[in-house]
């Protein structure tokens, strides 16, 4: 009994564990449009899922994460983003 | 090294409590449990025990309560009745099924309606599938002792399962007995400090209590099963390991008295079982073999202990003071349904009495006997569940 | 001290979760994690949020999390609280994050007597309206003249017939140090409000209105343009209550016309001209109450 695979089960886990992804969720994308961007960091600040990061080398998308919801886009006052249909997850 | 005090059952829980020395205790006042919580209170205003006191507004925050402070690592405590149980019944289930240790007086109590304040054991009794141990007491002194052996217990690594000790309301709440209370000491080489398996630490982040899709709920209730199975086997051991340090024999998962020649026996839980012991010594002197079989451990469910009690018995009475509507007394379900394909012919009646709290008498008891003793006779049982002491 | 949108640090402390695209709620408990930092518990309940962030194998949380059971939320957080303080940690953020329905109504108990018992935590009620977890059925918290799958509207005009619970001001009755409206579209404002909240010497309550797109009927896209609306017509004004002193955090210049915001949300959609004007009456009214010195 102690032996047991089963014994002592309590639904505690460490956190985090993410082996699923969201990405193919999205029908839509985000592109950024470089040169309309002042790397201001709204869409960042504004992405419910926080995919999207200010780097050294410029914005960068989680694309496992992004949904596709548009939030970005719609937000961005320089119209630096815009959602493009997406072909294929990757 | 004892004092000796002549206390009720609630106080005598309370002194447990002061003993055991839980770190959180969240209490809502009912009737009859509420001087258990008056009597913790009283403790820590007195500096007689140090331990955070919520007071929360409901039975049900008092053990959400109690769940997040064991979350953080933390000994606790909380005492219910009847309704309070009923109102707590959505976290009862969360408690055990996140295996979390913890002990909870019952000060037993029927249920409304009508309004009742005095004891049977309807309360706990309809709480049995919630995933609690559950031991009944039969007087003051046992309900100290059993608070003492059901931390143990519900700590244990392998069974990580919370307790409840059941004390008939008024009849051990509130009636004064003599109590022997060890010293700290003693009470502090039986029981260790509490040892979380889990408790939240902002450097290790957990997820208390994830949910689950169809292949993963089952393992984790089988696993309760376990850690049930595992309290089976300890009850007895924890039960010999306190009668070694405190000098009291104590009942372990049953207690059988005057049962091995018997050819009638009463199964009894609570503070009736002393009545039927005086009336078992009563019949004996006129001839009769009669015994008394004490269930104190009704979940986890001893049917083998108690099999092999009753496996010679020509009649057994199964007393209930609780009611399953529309099929009979709930122990004597268990009983029946242990005895089941593992004894010879017997003749079994389910007595229902003490509803309410209306007293159960020596000659209640002695009907009990003589209903067993004419249905071995007549080799036949006439009504299989009756109900003892209606008014007419 | 994080005080604007350009001081949050860039990690994640819920990332990955199974919200949906837009999902206003996922958004407010991102920043506000990103607030509190890592040395925080949050306690959460029966929710989109609870689901979508514990539900294995995806626990999205960086931080421990306690599930609580849905009544029971005030008193898990009093609990845990209490536990903490018994083992050295007070210096740890106990935070309930909760949903309006878990809040407003089956939590509403024990929230007031956690509020009363005066304990130091953040309770954060992430308001998108109705009960969107289990089909957007409709809570206390759903305004009037909204659409949920229990006031379907219909031949019988059963739409939500009664105004939303104000929450605000029943937090504030319990004279708890600080109470604040939020928004997901006023960033900035609703960071300070977190750090605010962080630093209150007991109880803190702050309600983040979190727009829902598949609840609310409007474009995964518009969720924060939906939020903003709320405060730009008046509907949702962005005020605190601070340790007796009430003030607006943002207040809007001219006020937009209510149909605005309602006319683009398909909860509303049947409403008529009518009652959008009704609607626009109301929150005058609340407008002139507010403009006459009065508070949550």
């Amino acid at each position: 009994m102690p032996n047991s695979p089963h014994a002592n089960l309590a639904p505690h886990l460490k956190c985090p564990q993410r082996p699923l992804t969201t990405g193919s969720w999205r029908s839509m994308r985000p592109q950024v449009q470089v040169e309309k961007c002042n790397l201001c960091g709204l869409c960042d600040v504004l992405c419910p899922d926080g995919v999207i990061k200010l780097t050294a080398a410029g914005l960068t998308i989680d694309w496992d994460y992004c949904k596709g919801c548009g939030i970005c886009a719609t937000e961005c006052y320089r119209q630096a983003m815009v959602m493009v249909e997406e072909v294929a997850n990757v | 090294m004892f004092e000796r005090k002549f206390i009720n059952g609630n106080a005598a829980v309370a002194h447990a409590v002061r003993m055991i020395q839980p770190e959180v205790i969240a209490a809502y006042p009912i009737t009859p449990q509420s001087t258990i919580v008056e009597k913790v209170a009283e403790f820590i205003a007195q500096g007689e025990l140090d331990a955070e006191y919520i007071k929360v507004e409901s039975e049900h925050s008092a053990l959400a309560a109690c769940f997040g402070a064991v979350s953080a690592g933390c000994r606790v405590f909380t005492a219910t009745s009847s309704q309070g149980l009923a109102y707590m019944c959505e976290m009862l289930p969360y408690v055990s099924g996140n295996r979390m240790p913890m002990v909870m007086a019952v000060a037993n109590r029927g249920m409304a309606a009508p309004w009742t304040i005095w004891g049977d054991h309807q309360d706990s009794v309809s709480m049995r599938d919630q995933g609690w141990i559950q031991l009944y007491v039969e007087n003051a002194q046992e309900a100290f002792d059993t608070c003492l052996q059901a931390y143990l217990l519900s700590e244990d690594s392998a069974v990580r399962t919370p307790v409840m000790v059941c004390l008939d309301g008024f009849v051990v709440s509130h009636t004064d007995e003599l109590v022997e209370l060890p010293d700290l000491q003693a009470v502090q080489q039986f029981l260790p400090t509490y040892q979380p398996l889990y408790s939240i630490d902002p450097a290790t982040p957990f997820t208390f209590s994830i949910g689950v899709a169809p292949d993963r709920y089952m393992e984790y209730k089988y696993s309760q099963q376990l850690g049930m199975d595992a309290a089976l086997h300890l009850i007895p051991q924890i039960s010999a390991r306190f009668a070694a340090i405190f000098g009291r024999e104590q009942a372990g998962l049953i207690d059988a008295y005057r049962c091995a020649d018997a050819e009638y026996v009463l199964v009894t839980m609570g503070s009736v079982t002393g009545t039927a012991r005086v009336v078992a010594d009563k019949l004996r002197s006129s001839g009769l073999k009669t015994g008394v079989l004490k269930v104190r451990s009704f979940r986890p469910f001893p049917s083998k202990a108690l099999v092999e009690v009753l496996s010679q018995v020509k009649g057994i009475g199964i007393l209930d003071r609780n009611y399953s509507f529309g099929n009979q007394g709930a122990l004597g379900t268990e009983v029946k349904a242990a005895l089941a394909g593992n004894t010879a012919q017997q003749q079994i009646i389910n007595f229902i009495a003490g509803l309410g709290g209306r007293d159960i008498k020596p000659s209640d008891l002695e009907l009990m006997y003589q209903k067993i003793v004419q249905a071995v006779e007549l080799d036949t049982v006439a009504q299989p569940v009756e109900f003892i002491g209606l008014r007419g | 001290m994080i005080n604007s949108i350009k001081e949050l640090p860039a990690e994640e402390l819920v990332y990955g979760s199974m919200a949906c695209a837009g999902c206003g709620g996922n958004l407010a408990l991102r920043l506000a994690l990103k607030v509190l930092g890592k040395n925080t518990v949050v306690v959460t309940t029966a929710s989109c949020l609870m689901g979508v962030t514990t539900f294995y194998p995806q626990l999205a949380f960086g931080v421990t999390c306690v599930t609580s059971v849905f009544p029971g939320t005030g008193a898990v957080v009093s609990g845990v609280v209490a536990g903490l303080k018994r083992k050295g940690r007070e210096d740890v953020n106990v935070l309930g994050f909760v949903g309006d329905g878990g809040t407003v109504d089956i939590g509403l108990q024990a929230l007031s007597g956690a509020m009363e018992r005066g304990e130091k935590f953040i309770w954060l009620c992430y308001d998108n309206e109705a009960y969107m977890n289990t089909g957007t059925q409709r809570s206390g918290a759903t305004p009037y003249g909204a659409i949920t799958s229990t006031t379907p509207g219909g031949p019988n005009e059963m739409w939500e017939n009664r105004p939303k619970k104000d929450m605000l001001a029943i937090a504030v009755d319990h004279g708890i140090p600080y109470v604040a409206s939020a928004s997901i579209a006023y960033p900035d404002d609703y960071i300070k409000k977190i750090q605010k909240a962080m630093q209150a010497p007991g109880p803190a309550y702050i309600q983040v209105l979190a727009p829902c797109p598949p609840g609310w009927g409007h474009a995964t896209s518009q969720t924060v343009a939906m939020g903003r609306l709320a405060v730009q017509t008046g509907i949702w004004p962005l005020a605190e209550h601070e340790q007796g002193e009430f003030r607006f955090t943002h207040r809007p210049v001219n006020r937009k016309p209510v149909g605005e915001y309602l006319n683009q949300q398909g909860r509303f959609a049947h409403l008529s001209p009518e009652t959008v004007s009704a609607i626009q009456a109301d929150v005058d009214a609340k407008w002139d109450k507010f403009n006459s010195g009065c508070g949550f």
